[in-house]
């Protein structure tokens, strides 16, 4: 049951598009990474989502309600956090946390209290005197301690030290177990990589990349450290062969992951002694997608033999 | 350590000034106008000694001495009266410049986190503090010799040099002097708030406590900074001896705020702040709630200062008839006619200014949302099951009660004092229901603000720019002679002029019907649109 769908959404400020033709759809239980540069949208498609903008085009349902007309409705059952806090300096954290979770409808005392505890805040202190990292906390103890369905996180660690982070993450799939749904903004690949069963990868306004992260995998290439006892011979010809190097450990290089078993056939006839491989990070993938102009088969010209 | 604390203040100087260079003109131009004004205007008001006197014979009474200190009744010449009657008055105005400027570059930059910044830079540990110390000097040096040669350049017989530097001199210090004590609380306050907060307190107790004393025992105003100011009796006896004091309490307080600086660590304060709430009380948890919480202060601090606008015109009534025997173009000015009394034709000019101040907090309650929204807090609220209805909804409600308040006080205020000073008294149902016939036109620029704030939010500023112009048309109105099409582009316009008009109920109702439009229109914009 899909929770959150996005059919080509498009958002207009002016001339300038910001988004162009977006999709998504988030599904019950699931959390969902959406990850992308600064400035690709990430935070447009969020506020759309939250009916804080009017789409110029496309269709915005969340639980099946228009995200725009709807949206009181809509906010009784979702969570956010925004990346960029802004508080009200004069008011204090306990304060702020009190208002947003008594604006939502639902109040749990009991895990406000549990979690300003666990983030480690003081909220007796004006917000005035909080750095990034604590007016998040704020944000979060808030969004955590409502009884939500949907939970909308816009790059919500980047102020969080990694003990707090850690906090963050076990929070995240303490709703996971509750089969809560959350929609996670990020560009810390290592969380996505962790937290998420989907992925949706965003660039200049256009989603370039969605599914699963073994997917996405697919399109992706594992690291190979591998040392043998001859030389081996014609590597440079297979397919899918990229960044060949010879190290003091033996030969390096990334192989395309859909040819992994031909390379591993042609490798073992030249007896292995040791062999090292990496997963594919995120990261990689990331990379790839940036770099917008980097060809896919670019076979490694330095060459081993 | 001595000399590394002070590196690159030059430097530093001339950047803040580079920062300022509008704000500190605009100050600038505004006091040297309204400083320069007066006199030529006195000069066109009273022709003759003898008007003059007719004049000063008004400003002996206790409420007047109170609020502009004393003068010397004797020898009131235009220097003498202009000294006497805008010379304190004006250096409130200094006072309330300094704490501003003042505060921006030392308290509210190290809130921000901009000192930090540079004291990362190669940049002595006093050299920011002392830069913005001589932005605010040489400012207060600049506005002393701009105002003092500007009078002496009016060629006013009674306005000789030494007299116009006198008075020139008297600003300056005032402006040094409250930038030192700005300086210090900077120190102790913990954020720019409570630095502006506790040095216009402190501006405001000087300015009673002369008042107080000025009127029971004068040789007590020594102990004030604002009596200074008008001891210095410029254009009469000349005194320079209180602008030394200035200077000497300003370089005082200059090196104990330096002292402080200099034994604190960044971003801490000498007044412990206490721990606040830790739960949000059941009031604060709605967002009409959280907006009242957020303007209570200014609130109250605008009620007061309505309420005590209210009285001092109050206070003036008694000696109407006095002052406007025989002053032609006061009688222009104030359009008075043949038949009731001076006193009753007078009240609506006051009642128009009255109104419009009390416009002002209203305005400032209502486009605090727009404030909110470019502070990205309002996605706090409409993130969460709040409509954009219920919010906007919550500011208006505030506004127009705020209105009423504000409107209710300054009536309040003016029959306190008025029927206290008039043989015959006032009646409190004529004043308190002729202020009240202006809350229409309050509701009409309240409505033109909602109306902004739906389809125009980038120029929810331009209600000031009409609010501003309905003063100049209303209060210049009759003395400049403008076409009748001009005054009816202001709501306060077609107010009839209670109590030397009749009540038009008619014309209340359409005004009322009409802010009542401009806010439907503005909610279905605001309901429409992005928030940015």
């Amino acid at each position: 049951m899909s929770l959150l769908k996005v059919t080509n959404l498009t958002k207009k400020f002016g001339t300038f598009t910001a988004l162009d033709k977006v999709n998504l759809e988030v599904n019950k239980g699931e959390i969902y990474g959406f990850i992308g540069p600064n400035g690709a949208g990430k935070s447009t498609t969020i506020r759309v989502l939250l009916g804080i903008l009017k789409a110029t085009d496309g269709d915005v349902k969340l639980f099946d309600k228009d995200a725009w007309s709807d949206a009181v409705e809509i906010h009784r059952r979702v969570a956010y956090v925004p990346g960029d806090v802004n508080l009200w300096p004069n008011l204090t954290g306990g304060e702020v946390i009190d208002l947003f979770v008594k604006l939502r409808g639902s109040n749990n005392k009991s895990r406000r209290e549990e979690l300003i505890k666990k983030f480690d805040l003081d909220p007796t202190k004006k917000c005035r005197t909080y750095s990034k990292g604590n007016r998040q906390k704020v944000a979060l103890i808030a969004a955590f301690s409502s009884d939500a369905d949907l939970y909308i996180l816009d790059e919500p660690t980047s102020g969080l030290d990694p003990l707090m982070e850690q906090i963050f993450q076990e929070c995240v799939f303490d709703l996971k177990r509750q089969g809560k749904s959350v929609l996670l903004s990020s560009h810390i690949l290592s969380e996505v990589e962790k937290l998420c069963d989907k992925v949706a990868i965003i660039r200049e306004g256009t989603i370039i990349e969605t599914g699963t992260l073994n997917e996405l995998r697919h399109l992706t290439r594992t690291q190979i450290l591998v040392d043998t006892k001859q030389p081996i011979e014609k590597l440079a010809e297979l397919k899918g062969m990229h960044e060949i190097e010879e190290t003091e450990q033996g030969l390096s290089f990334q192989v395309d992951t859909d040819q992994m078993d031909q390379v591993m056939r042609h490798i073992s006839q030249f007896g292995i002694v040791k062999i090292e491989s990496a997963p594919p990070t995120l990261e990689d993938l990331f990379m790839r997608h940036y770099e917008g102009t980097e060809k896919v088969d670019v076979s490694g010209a330095g060459g081993a033999q | 350590m001595a000399n590394n604390s002070f590196v690159k203040t030059g430097y530093l100087t001339r950047f803040i000034l580079r920062l300022d260079r509008f704000r500190i003109s605009l100050w600038l131009v505004g006091l040297t106008f309204f400083t320069l004004i007066v006199p030529v205007a006195y000069t066109g008001l009273y022709e003759n000694q003898q008007e003059r006197d007719a004049m000063a014979v008004t400003m002996e009474n206790p409420a007047m001495i109170a609020m502009v200190g004393p003068g010397n009744i004797e020898n009131y010449t235009t220097g003498v009266m202009t000294a006497h009657q805008m010379l304190l008055i004006t250096a409130v105005v200094v006072g309330i410049m300094s704490i501003l400027l003042l505060t921006r570059h030392t308290r509210a930059d190290e809130e921000d986190g901009l000192i930090e910044m540079i004291r990362s830079l190669p940049t002595g540990r006093l050299s920011y503090l002392n830069a913005s110390l001589l932005v605010i000097s040489g400012v207060s040096v600049a506005l002393a010799l701009i105002t003092g040669f500007g009078l002496y350049a009016l060629g006013i017989e009674s306005m000789d040099l030494e007299g116009s530097l006198l008075y020139g001199a008297a600003l300056g210090g005032t402006g040094l002097l409250f930038a030192g004590v700005t300086a210090v609380f900077a120190q102790l306050a913990e954020t720019s708030r409570g630095t502006i907060g506790w040095s216009i307190a402190i501006l405001l107790f000087t300015y009673l406590f002369r008042a107080i004393t000025d009127v029971s025992d004068e040789a007590l105003s020594w102990i004030s900074p604002l009596g200074w100011v008008t001891k210095t009796e410029a254009y009469d006896a000349n005194h320079w001896g209180p602008i030394f004091i200035l200077i000497g309490v300003s370089v005082l307080l200059f090196i104990l705020a330096n002292y402080l600086h200099a034994i604190r660590d960044l971003e801490r304060s000498f007044l412990p702040s206490k721990p606040g709430r830790r739960t949000a009380t059941r009031f604060l948890q709605s967002p009409i709630g959280l907006a009242i919480r957020l303007q209570r202060t200014g609130m109250i601090a605008w009620a007061v200062g309505i309420f005590l606008i209210g009285i001092s015109y109050g206070s003036v009534l008694g000696d109407m008839e006095t002052f406007f025997e025989g002053n032609e173009m006061m009688e222009q000015m104030f359009q008075l006619t043949e038949g009731g009394s001076i006193t009753e034709q007078f009240i609506p000019m006051l009642l128009i200014v009255m109104a419009i101040m009390s416009t002002i907090p209203p305005i400032m309650a209502m486009n605090k949302l727009r404030g909110e929204e470019k502070k990205d807090r309002l996605e706090h609220l409409l993130g969460r099951a709040v409509s954009r209805t219920r919010l906007m909804g919550g500011y208006v409600v505030l506004s127009v009660v705020n209105g009423f308040v504000m409107v209710s006080l300054s009536a309040i205020g003016l029959w306190s004092a008025g029927t206290a000073v008039m043989e015959e008294g006032l009646e409190f149902s004529m004043i308190y229901g002729a202020s009240m016939s202006y809350f229409p036109a309050v509701l009409v620029m309240i409505g033109l603000a909602v109306f902004l704030m739906g389809y125009f939010p980038k120029y929810t500023t331009l209600v000031w720019l009409e609010l501003f112009y309905s003063f100049i048309v209303l209060y210049l109105g009759g003395l400049m002679q403008f076409p009748e099409w001009v005054g009816k582009l202001s709501p306060f316009d077609y107010i009839p002029q209670v109590p030397s008009e009749d009540v038009s109920v008619m014309t209340l109702v359409m005004l009322t019907v009409i802010a009542i439009v401009l806010m439907v229109i503005g909610f279905i914009g605001f309901n429409k649109r992005d928030i940015d």
